[in-house]
């Protein structure tokens, strides 16, 4: 199957974000090719795209349920999948990879049980591969959230994500 | 600027309408162009390159579909340049194909196979990443097998431009670009009628019906089981198109024969219950004008629009005659009346229905259909199942001599004939009412004004001092425009007729295969409703209220139209969907 990545994390949607993007989609509306704009507009204010907001933006611009996701789709700025309650980047730039970056984000993956880009589905992780995040003398490093993990072997990676 | 504009094709002088594409061009000057993605009307998107020319002038080959033409354009359709760009390109799409062609239910029907065939195409002379799809039959009337498909979105104009359904789109991107619904979900999962043209549309068989041969092999194969059939009007003049007759042929008596050459005992034709739902819904008609009940009423024989108000308008539920539709009262009757007259048990009997129609395989497992406590009905064959059934099982079929169908549900009158066609249910039911009401014989049985390939149809009619005012709209976009006049209070009519394709039956979703090439350059659907139209003009019986077995049974069991036993045996409920 081709490879769109679906969240099973459950829908957090607040009633005020829907009515932030119900009184922006007013004027989105009026445009021409609306669907673009009203998908950004959504991913601002919900940080991505599920398929609860894509409904609600199908039915106020009258348009295809299927063709708004076709747009989300193929875009790769747009996302289907939440941040996680803790967010996990893994740089992979020139050095961090050549210091075994992949390994470690295969072990994450294994962990986690996500691919990159996913979100578990109790919505508490998600996960990223970087490009490179600009300090390469502690290569291979990782984030989660604002967390810089250094030099991080696979080994430790088990404390490391016991720590959240 | 002229109405006329002169261009060379191949160097020959050709003159043609402006705004003409050069594929129309071409056409007019007997020149023909290969094509695979588009199709007239619907998907013009020039995206699959296989009908590109070469224009004097032009920096790269032009896609012929989607160019129109100039003053003094000089085109070349058959240079080395243009096939070997067509070749490659087929080759191409191949790379990627699956070849598992041998068993496809599309081999020798297929406009990939034909095209590759014709250009002399190597299918294995780009190797490469293939990719893989899991076959979605969760449907109970449509199979998607996506290894299958080129991407041509024939079946999403479909879906979207005649349907207004559209449940099917293109996800994702590049060498991952899929054909799918939303958020990846099951054909089943979403608000699809199954009316099946999208896979009328398909050139490849990435989509086909679900086949139900088995089980009726099955069936007939097991001595506790007495298996009965009946065949839709519009059968009759399309079965013959899979055997190479000429389009809108009308094979009914080597129809009936050829199903008894494949054991079925009890033959049976479903204009009989067309005959039926005439009786039963002209009735309802009646009673709610005399009563003040919901008009307009709208019909409800075609299962693809009743699932389609039921998902996008179920508001207006309360519009839709409850009577059953023939297929359904075909299953009831024979379930019911019948099993009891043959003394044998409604769960030892096993009703097949030949039918133009994919929807009817969902209607077939719908609630409030099993008037003896088990299904109506058992299999559904569309039309082109019927034909590999008879190819596979080494009937003859153009041999055959004509048979008559079996009684007592063999009689069906032109009124049950002309069902096949767009404005047919409507013109069968006035002749009926206006008969009742006027209590006296039509003179002129023939309702021009609902007849036609015309998307949306209207006319009014003097019934007994009344005015009845009536709509006939085939095709669902034609359709949800009707329902949006209803919503807004800007319809004034007392009887609407819907369905769900695009002419009625006779281009029903479960019809033989058209290719583009006859979809886009001839109208093979209004050839089949003239035949449906001749044979009802030749007959005799054109009324359903006239049929002698319609009155038989009325007499015997039923009582009258709308009796407690009738609501009982030959209606239904409908059920509120969601629109997603």
């Amino acid at each position: 199957m081709a490879k769109i990545k679906l969240t099973k994390a459950p829908f957090k949607g607040t009633e005020s974000q829907e009515r932030e993007l119900r009184a922006a989609l007013v004027e989105i509306k009026k445009r021409k090719g609306a669907v673009m704009p009203a998908l950004q507009k959504a991913q601002e204010i919900y940080g991505y795209l599920p398929i609860e907001v894509q409904t609600i933006l199908a039915g106020v611009l009258e348009v295809p349920v299927e063709e708004v996701f076709g747009v989300a789709t193929f875009y790769s700025q747009f996302t289907l999948n939440p941040r996680g309650e803790y967010n996990v980047s893994v740089c992979m730039g020139t050095a961090c990879y050549v210091k075994g970056a992949g390994e470690v984000l295969d072990s994450i993956k294994v962990q986690l049980g996500i691919e990159p880009d996913e979100c578990s589905a109790d919505g508490r992780f998600s996960l990223n591969a970087t490009r490179c995040i600009g300090c390469c003398g502690l290569a291979p490093v990782m984030t989660i959230n604002d967390n810089v993990y250094g030099k991080v072997s696979v080994n430790d990676l088990e404390k490391i994500l016991n720590n959240y | 600027m002229s109405n006329v504009i002169n261009l060379k094709i191949n160097n020959t002088p050709v003159s043609v309408p402006a705004g003409s594409t050069i594929l129309e061009a071409a056409r007019a000057a007997g020149i023909r162009i290969p094509t695979l993605c588009y199709l007239k009307d619907i998907n013009a998107i020039g995206a699959c390159r296989v009908c590109v020319v070469e224009v004097k002038g032009a920096r790269s080959l032009v896609a012929s579909c989607v160019y129109p033409v100039n003053e003094g354009m000089e085109v070349f359709t058959s240079t080395p340049k243009v096939i070997q760009s067509r070749k490659t390109t087929v080759e191409l799409m191949l790379s990627d194909h699956n070849k598992n062609c041998l068993s496809c239910v599309r081999s020798t029907n297929c406009e990939l196979q034909n095209i590759a065939e014709e250009l002399g195409c190597n299918a294995q002379k780009y190797i490469g990443e293939t990719k893989f799809y899991p076959v979605d039959d969760a449907h109970a009337s449509i199979v998607r097998d996506n290894s299958k498909c080129i991407l041509c979105r024939r079946c999403v104009a479909a879906c979207k431009n005649y349907q207004t359904v559209s449940v099917i789109g293109a996800n994702a991107r590049g060498f991952d670009t899929h054909i799918g619904c939303l958020f990846e979900k099951s054909l089943n999962e979403t608000a699809c009628v199954g009316c099946g043209q999208c896979i009328a549309v398909c050139p490849t068989g990435a989509l086909r019906e679900k086949d139900e041969i088995d089980n009726v092999v099955r069936a007939l194969n097991d001595p506790t089981k007495t298996v009965v059939v009946g065949t839709a009007p519009s059968v009759r003049v399309a079965l013959g198109e899979e055997f190479g007759l000429p389009i809108g042929a009308n094979v009914e008596g080597k129809m009936a024969a050829a199903l008894r050459r494949l054991g079925f005992k009890h033959v049976f034709d479903v204009d009989f219950a067309a005959d039926m739902t005439i009786m039963e819904e002209g009735y309802e008609f009646i009673g709610r004008v005399k009563n003040g009940g919901v008009l307009p009423m709208i019909t409800s024989c075609s299962p693809g629009w009743v699932k389609f108000i039921e998902h996008n308008f179920p508001e207006l539920i309360p519009h839709l005659s409850s009577t059953k539709s023939p297929q359904q009262i075909f299953g009831a009757i024979a379930k019911t009346y019948y099993a009891e007259k043959l003394g044998i048990n409604p769960k030892d009997m096993y009703v097949v229905t030949i039918m133009p129609c994919t929807a009817k395989k969902f209607e077939k497992g719908r609630q409030h259909q099993d008037a003896a406590g088990v299904p109506d009905i058992d299999a559904v064959l569309t039309t082109r199942e019927l034909a590999r059934f008879v190819k596979r099982q080494g009937v003859m079929f153009n041999e055959l001599p004509e048979e008559p169908f079996d009684t007592p549900f063999g009689i069906g009158s032109g009124a049950g004939l002309i069902f096949g066609s767009s404005g047919g249910v409507m013109e069968a039911a006035l002749r009926t009412v206006a008969e009742v009401l006027d209590g006296k014989p039509l003179k002129n049985l023939d309702f021009k004004d609902v007849r036609g390939m015309e998307g949306i149809k209207e006319a009014s009619y003097k019934i007994a001092g009344l005015t009845v005012k009536v709509a006939v709209a085939s095709g669902l976009k034609n359709a949800r425009t009707l329902m949006e006049k209803i919503k807004k209070g800007e319809a004034d009519y007392h009887f609407i007729e819907i369905m769900a394709c695009p002419g009625g039956c006779i281009n029903g979703g479960g019809q033989p295969i058209k290719s583009a090439e006859v979809r886009n350059f001839t109208d093979y659907r209004a050839t089949r409703m003239k035949v449906i139209y001749a044979s009802d003009k030749a007959m005799t019986l054109r009324k359903s209220h006239e049929n002698p077995a319609v009155k038989e049974i009325y007499k015997d069991y039923f009582g009258e139209p709308n009796s407690h036993r009738a609501h009982h045996i030959l209606h239904t409920q409908y059920t509120v969907r969601d629109k997603y």
